[in-house]
C-alpha cells in the first residue's frame, strides 16, 4: 500500500437513507476508523429569527413550534418564559402546573422516539417497532388534551391556552401507567441485550471536559457525568413544586445516552402523574391576561427533551420583539460530534451521530457532497486482508465481551 | 407510460425527501410504517433512494440551499415518479413565505401530482392522500 | 453569594465595566469594553465556572451590540456580558480559543450579522448557502430583499 496520505472521505447525506432530516457529515477515515468528521449545515434554515421579528408576542409561540416538531412544546415553553421575565408577571399555579405536564409528556414521546431511531440505525428495527408501538398512546393523550398529535397549541403569553378538563385526568393517568410496563420491558432490553451492549458500550464516548468545554446539554452531557439541567438549576414552572431526580450516568458513551433517556422517561411519568393529581386540586384559572409586554430584555429556557433551549427576546415597548433569539439544543450538541465520532470505526459513526437526539430542523443547518481530496484507491487484495484483520479483531474482541455479558 | 402507471398502482415504494421541514410530517411519515398504521401491508415501503422510488414525498417549505440539492436528487429519479407535497410547507410554505433564505412551495419548483394539507398531516390524512392520487390515476387511465 | 460573583467581577476588571444593570436577582447584564471582553469572559468561564449557553448579534441604533449569555447552574443565575461595537465597521475578538462553545455562534453571528470576529479558527459559512451574496447579512435592520434582483431567485 502506498506509504503518504491514506485519507479517504465518506459522505453521509445531506440525502441519506438512514436521515429523517437533511444533513451532511464528511467523515474522514484511514481504513474503517474515522480520523476526522466535517459537518455542513444549513438545508433547514428558514430564518425564524427575523420571521419573529415581524411577528406580535401572542403570535411567537406558533411560529417558535414550528422550530421543531418533535420538542415542539419546548420552543414556546421557553419563548413564554422569555417573554414573562420581560413582563415580570407571575402565571397562575394551574397554568404551571398544565405547562409542566405538557413539557414532560413530550419528554416521554420524544425519548421514545429516540429510543426506536437508535434501533432503526443499528440495524434492529425491532426496537424502532416496539419503541414507537407504545409511543402511539402518548400522542393519543396529546389529541385528548391538546387537539392535535404534534403542534399543541397549549402555551400563551401568561398562561396556557386549553384547560385540561376533569373527566380527561383519569384516562389520562391510565395511559401513563399502562406506560410504565413497557419502558421497563426496554430498560430491561437496553441493559441486558448482547447485541445492544456489543454495538452500544464504549462507542462515542464524550468525556466530562469535552462537555463542559463544547457546552453540551441534555442527556448528552449527563451521560457524561455533568449534572446540567435546567428544570433543577433553574426552576421555573412546577418543576420546583414536584419531585422527582436528575438521572446522571458517568461513562459518556452511547449506552450510557440511552440509559439516561429510559430512566428519564421513568421521572416524567412520575412528574406527569403528580401534575396531575394536583390539577384536580389547584383551580385559580389558566391565563395572567399578561396585555402588554414593556421595554426590556428577558432570557428564558426550558430543558427540552435534547437539552436546554434558549430563548432571548428584546422589547421596545411595542407588541412585536425588536430581536428575538433561538438556540436550540443540538446548536451546542452537535459540535461534539467532532469529538465523539472520531477515533471509532465507520459502522460506529451513524449510532453516535445519532446518540445526540440530533434535531437539525433546531440546529437549522446541513452538508454539501465533495469527495475528492485525498482520495486513495485501495485494490482488492489490500481491501480483503484489512477485512480480514479487522474480522480477527472483532473476533478476540467480542469473544470476551461477550462472555462477561453472559456471565 | 401508461401501462407503467397501471402497475404503479399496486405497490408503491415511496422516497422521503425533507426539505427544510420541522421534522414533524417526517416523522408522522416514519410513523405511518409502524404498528399502528402499517402501511407495508398495502405494500408501500419507504426506500433509501429515490432511484428505487415511485412516488416522492416532499416535505418543508423548500430554502435556497436545499433547492439546488432537490432538484438534483429529483433529476435522479426514474420515471414515472410522482411527486407529493406533504405539509402545509411544501403545498403553500405556511408561515416561513417571507423568510429571507428565500423559501419556495415545491410546485414552483416541480410539478406535483397531489398535495396533502396539514401541519402536521395526519397519517390517516396521509393515506387519504395517496388513495386519492391512486384513484385519480386510474380513473386517468380508464378515459 | 450573587453579589460576590459580582464583586468578584468589578473588583478584577473595574475599569472594563461600564456598566451593570441588575434585572432581578436571577438575570445580570454587565456592558463590558470589547477590548478587554476575551479577558472577562475567560474569568466567567473558567474561574467562575459558568456554562457558556449563547450569544446574541443585535443590530441596535446606537451600535452593534453582542450578548453573550452565561449560566451560573449553581446559583440560578443568568450573566449577560455585553459588548457594543461599532455600527460602520463591528469588529471585536473572538474568543473562540478561551471558550470553545462559542466557536459555532460567532460564524453564526458573522455571516447573519456582518460581525467580524478577529482571530477566529474558521469563519466559513455555517448556515446560508455558500453562494450567498458577499456584504448581505439578512439580520441588519437595512436588509434590503434582494431576492428577484440580478443575484438569482432562479426557479
Amino acid at each position: 500500500m502506498a506509504t503518504k496520505s491514506k485519507t479517504q472521505i465518506i459522505p453521509i447525506g445531506p440525502y441519506h437513507p438512514l436521515q429523517e432530516e437533511p444533513e451532511f457529515f464528511k467523515l474522514h477515515v484511514e481504513g474503517e476508523k474515522v480520523v476526522k468528521l466535517e459537518i455542513e449545515l444549513g438545508y433547514n434554515h428558514r430564518g425564524i429569527e427575523k420571521l419573529a421579528e415581524g411577528l406580535t408576542y401572542d403570535q411567537i409561540p406558533f411560529l417558535v413550534e414550528r422550530i421543531c416538531g418533535i420538542c415542539s412544546s419546548s420552543h414556546p415553553f421557553a419563548s413564554v418564559n422569555a417573554m414573562e421575565d420581560i413582563a415580570d408577571v407571575d402565571v397562575p399555579l394551574r397554568a404551571k402546573y398544565i405547562r409542566t405536564f405538557i413539557g414532560e409528556l413530550e419528554r416521554i414521546h420524544s425519548h421514545l422516539l429516540w429510543l426506536g431511531l437508535a434501533g432503526h440505525f443499528l440495524g434492529y428495527n425491532t426496537v424502532w417497532m416496539w419503541a414507537w408501538k407504545q409511543r402511539e398512546p402518548v400522542l393519543d393523550l396529546f389529541e385528548l388534551i391538546t387537539g392535535n398529535r404534534n403542534h399543541y397549541a397549549m402555551f400563551k403569553p401568561g398562561g396556557v391556552r386549553r384547560d385540561v378538563a376533569d373527566e380527561d385526568i383519569p384516562t389520562a393517568m391510565r395511559l401513563l401507567e399502562s406506560l410504565e410496563k413497557p419502558v421497563m420491558m426496554f430498560t430491561k432490553i437496553a441493559l441486558q441485550d448482547p447485541v445492544l451492549q456489543a454495538r452500544l458500550k464504549n462507542v462515542g464516548v464524550l468525556t466530562k471536559e469535552d462537555c463542559v468545554e463544547l457546552g453540551a446539554l441534555g442527556p448528552t452531557s449527563r451521560a457524561s457525568g455533568v449534572p446540567w439541567d435546567v428544570r433543577h438549576d433553574h426552576p421555573y414552572a412546577a418543576y420546583g413544586m414536584v419531585d422527582w431526580d436528575v438521572i446522571v450516568t458517568q461513562n459518556g458513551d452511547v449506552f450510557d445516552k440511552a440509559v439516561v433517556r429510559l430512566l428519564e422517561t421513568f421521572e416524567s411519568v412520575k412528574i406527569c402523574v403528580q401534575c396531575l393529581e394536583k390539577l384536580r386540586e389547584v383551580k385559580d384559572g389558566i391565563d395572567a391576561e399578561l396585555k402588554e409586554i414593556p421595554p426590556g430584555e428577558g432570557v428564558g429556557h426550558h430543558e427540552a427533551p435534547r437539552g436546554e433551549v434558549f430563548h432571548y427576546a428584546r422589547s421596545d415597548g411595542t407588541n412585536r420583539p425588536i430581536r428575538y433569539k433561538v438556540r436550540a439544543p443540538s446548536f451546542m450538541n452537535v459540535p461534539t460530534n467532532h469529538r465523539a465520532v472520531v477515533g471509532y470505526t465507520v459502522s460506529d459513526a451513524t449510532i453516535t451521530l445519532a446518540a445526540i437526539d440530533p434535531c437539525y430542523c433546531c440546529t437549522e443547518r446541513m452538508l454539501v457532497v465533495d469527495a475528492n481530496s485525498g482520495k486513495q484507491v485501495m485494490g482488492w487484495k489490500d481491501l480483503l486482508r484489512l477485512s480480514q484483520e479487522k474480522t480477527h479483531r472483532l473476533m478476540e474482541k467480542y469473544n470476551s465481551r461477550m462472555d462477561r455479558i453472559w456471565t | 407510460m401508461s401501462l407503467k402507471i397501471k402497475a404503479l398502482t399496486k405497490s408503491i415504494w415511496v422516497f422521503h425527501m425533507a426539505a427544510s421541514p420541522c421534522n414533524n410530517c417526517d416523522i408522522e411519515i416514519l410513523d405511518l410504517l409502524t404498528p399502528r398504521f402499517d402501511i407495508e401491508r398495502f405494500g408501500i415501503q419507504l426506500v433509501g433512494s429515490i432511484r428505487h422510488a415511485d412516488a416522492v414525498l416532499v416535505t418543508g417549505s423548500i430554502n435556497r440551499k436545499v433547492r439546488k440539492r432537490l432538484k438534483r436528487v429529483l433529476a435522479q429519479a426514474a420515471q414515472p415518479c410522482f411527486v407529493i407535497a406533504l405539509g402545509n410547507c411544501s403545498c403553500s410554505m405556511e408561515m416561513f413565505g417571507t423568510s429571507y433564505n428565500d423559501n419556495k412551495p415545491l410546485d414552483e419548483i416541480t410539478d406535483v401530482h397531489a398535495y396533502i394539507a396539514g401541519c402536521p398531516p395526519k397519517p390517516e390524512a396521509m393515506i387519504q392522500g395517496v388513495v386519492a392520487l391512486i384513484q385519480a390515476q386510474l380513473a386517468a387511465l380508464k378515459k | 453569594m450573587a453579589d460576590e460573583v459580582l464583586e468578584g467581577i468589578k473588583a478584577k476588571f473595574g475599569g472594563a465595566i461600564v456598566e451593570v444593570f441588575e434585572k432581578s436577582p436571577r438575570r445580570t447584564y454587565i456592558t463590558v469594553d470589547p477590548a478587554s471582553l476575551p479577558e472577562v469572559a475567560e474569568y466567567v468561564y473558567k474561574d467562575l465556572g459558568a456554562r457558556f449557553s449563547i450569544a446574541t448579534g443585535m443590530h441596535m441604533v446606537e451600535g452593534f451590540e453582542v450578548l453573550y449569555h452565561f449560566a451560573l447552574d449553581n446559583a440560578d443565575r443568568f450573566l449577560n456580558l455585553r459588548v457594543i461595537l461599532d455600527l460602520d465597521k463591528p469588529s471585536v475578538e473572538s474568543i473562540a480559543t478561551r471558550v470553545p462553545a462559542t466557536e459555532w455562534i460567532e460564524r453564526e453571528m458573522h455571516e447573519l450579522l456582518g460581525i467580524e470576529f478577529r482571530n477566529h479558527p474558521d469563519m466559513r459559512h455555517l448556515l446560508l448557502d455558500d453562494d450567498w451574496p458577499e456584504g448581505n447579512y439578512p439580520l441588519r435592520r437595512d436588509w434590503k430583499d434582494w431576492r428577484g434582483g440580478e443575484n438569482g431567485n432562479e426557479k
